[in-house]
């Protein structure tokens, strides 16, 4: 198991150089100038722009000027963000926290809806649960989260006045009740953000079931006289979480793009909102800096699918 | 399901397409005194906080909100199926490298890099296209860029199956090309799930387009797309929910039904069918 997971790391690390290239070859070819601004600014003598581009290595030739970011951003000088006035691994390390929180019981939510449902659903294909679990998974992912929150909103917060609809983070209280709040202010977000994966992933379980129950070890399982419940938890859901870990591992980037939409509706103060606001402020260093944790963060996620996937199968591992 | 689906989204498109010549509001006539009025026989859909008409706004966003999700969808499955296909029918280092590029861009934030993307080169494209067509192009070019992966991924694994089958064989004993092999004889018979992955691909381009729109990234103010629409309304929810409420029922509705469309199609191609 050690020397799978550190294989699975070995790989990891050629996708993130990749992202990373990806990331600033895009910067590279973009046009503008980062220094177009000095240029017009009359207060800069000429010496003192040419002084600059020389310091910021600007003329270089592209390959020395990859390789000279790619060891700043490992050193962790990330650059200092033109806005906030703050080191941009400072005002990232702040926000973090937020969004992780977000997204974890998020997915914790999609997870513990998908699971039961898709299962129950593919042991009764076609029966009216199923129809219904389908009609309403079918909804969830056609329902773009930015409408949900809105809605959740105009309920519940406008109407019916049961929920703020702005997120904070310097909640004055203590004790029990600085947690009620903060679990009040996270419904919203973690609903829409949950549910919203939980309507894709309740599909993905439901075939992924439905393909391993027709499998003859779980007709032995069942003439073996065990029970219902021990032949679908130790048989059939082990082996059918194999493809839905695979299914939740590509769906990442689409839960951190989720994370941004919902951060900017419900004004969380995570990385989503910081990088709407950077590209508002034309704040290049917060930009590329946010980028880079979220492909990170994709990266570390996709990851843990792997190391649950050797564990749901260990013969993968041995491979 | 999926037929009442074709019937919903075809009298959506329709609206959209004919609903200009029959309601002649113009999209951009500001009166104050209707400004934020509710729905009425005089304005349908209600009206915004500058008093514009919403359903004229909403018939002509939504020309552009469909026309993005189709045009993206055929960016994709044009450089899904080429990629795919060239994947599928060499092998060794070239599909290798294909694959892993496949991969990379799998697991690339989406959204983030949209984002940026539109951020550094929106203004370089204005200048060329025009606001307008710019900003359409660098949007569809863009969702399209990102959606193109599980159809190569979907292209390859047919051209793997389908160029050990004997009529490929035939073709090719008969002194047909690799090229001729490839366009006439592996290419149409590899098309079927491909099909099927453009109408679930329109949906996400149209989702794609709204989210960026509703972010305040996507089209400017004067061309209001059903994401744009949301985007305005968002900071009137408490006052006017009207104003939100049609523009996200309306991309809603186009979405689901092309998902329905999407999963009846695959039924009906897949004979794979779960009894």
């Amino acid at each position: 198991m050690g020397k799978y997971i550190l294989r699975r790391l070995i790989i990891a690390l050629p996708s993130l150089l990749g992202i990373s290239l990806v990331l600033f070859v895009l910067l590279a070819l973009a046009p503008g100038d980062p220094f177009g601004e000095l240029a017009t600014n009359t207060n800069i003598p000429p010496e003192v722009r040419a002084a600059l581009r020389v310091k910021f290595g600007i003329d270089d030739p592209i390959f020395v000027r990859y390789l000279r970011w790619l060891v700043a951003m490992l050193h962790g000088d990330w650059g200092f963000s033109f806005s906030s006035r703050i080191d941009v691994d400072k005002l990232i390390l702040q926000r973090v926290p937020t969004t992780l929180f977000v997204v974890g019981s998020s997915q914790i939510l999609a997870l513990a809806v998908a699971l039961p449902v898709g299962v129950y659903a593919a042991m009764r294909p076609y029966s009216i649960f199923d129809q219904i679990a389908n009609t309403f998974a079918f909804v969830g992912f056609s329902l773009p989260t930015f409408f949900t929150g809105l809605l959740l909103i105009l309920i519940f917060s406008v109407n019916l006045g049961w929920l703020p609809f702005v997120y904070r983070v310097d909640i004055p209280a203590t004790g029990w009740h600085w947690y009620w709040e903060n679990f009040k202010q996270a419904i919203m977000p973690v609903v829409v953000l949950g549910l919203f994966q939980a309507a894709s992933y309740t599909r993905y379980v439901r075939s992924a079931v439905l393909d391993v129950i027709r499998m003859d070890y779980v007709t032995t399982a069942r003439s073996k006289g065990l029970n219902e419940g021990k032949v679908v938890l130790k048989h059939v859901v082990r082996n059918a979480l194999i493809p839905v870990v695979t299914l939740v591992a590509l769906q990442m980037p689409a839960v951190f793009g989720g994370a941004i939409v919902t951060e900017q509706i419900f004004r969380i103060p995570g990385i989503g909102s910081l990088l709407i606001t950077a590209i508002l402020a034309n704040d290049t260093p917060v930009i590329m800096a946010v980028t880079f944790v979220f492909a990170c963060l994709v990266v570390v996620f996709n990851l843990m699918a792997d190391i649950i996937y050797g564990w749901l199968d260990p013969r993968i591992s041995y491979r | 399901m999926a037929v009442a689906s074709v019937v919903i989204l075809l009298a959506l498109a329709a609206a959209v397409l004919l609903g200009p010549l029959a309601w002649r509001v113009p999209i951009n006539e500001i009166d104050f005194t209707a400004r934020l009025s509710p729905p009425s026989w005089e304005h349908p859909f209600g009206t915004d906080d500058l008093g514009q008409d919403l359903l004229a706004r909403m018939l002509y966003g939504g020309r552009i909100s469909l026309a993005v999700g189709f045009a993206a969808m055929a960016v994709a499955l044009f450089a899904g199926t080429v990629i795919g296909a060239i994947a599928g029918i060499s092998r060794g280092s070239v599909d290798a490298v294909l694959m892993w590029i496949t991969d990379l861009f799998l697991s690339l934030p989406q959204l983030p890099l949209l984002l940026v993307i539109i951020y550094l080169f929106r203004d370089s494209l204005k200048a060329l296209a025009g606001p307008e067509a710019g900003v359409y192009v660098l949007i569809v070019a863009v969702i399209g860029g990102f959606r193109w992966m599980p159809v190569a991924r979907l292209v390859r694994a047919q051209f793997l199956s389908l160029r050990e089958k004997e009529f490929v064989e035939a073709a090719r004993a008969l002194g047909a090309s690799t090229t001729r092999v490839v366009v006439h004889h592996i290419l149409p018979n590899a098309l079927g799930p491909v099909i099927v992955a453009g109408t679930v691909e329109v949906a996400a381009a149209i989702i794609a387009e709204s989210t960026l729109s509703f972010l305040g990234l996507g089209f400017p103010p004067d061309i209001p797309t059903w994401g744009r629409l949301l985007y305005d309304a968002k900071d009137y929810l408490d006052i006017a929910p009207h104003w939100a409420l049609f523009p996200g029922a309306a991309i809603f509705l186009a979405v689901l039904t092309i998902n329905f469309i999407g999963d009846g199609l695959r039924d009906t191609l897949d004979p794979r069918k779960v009894m």
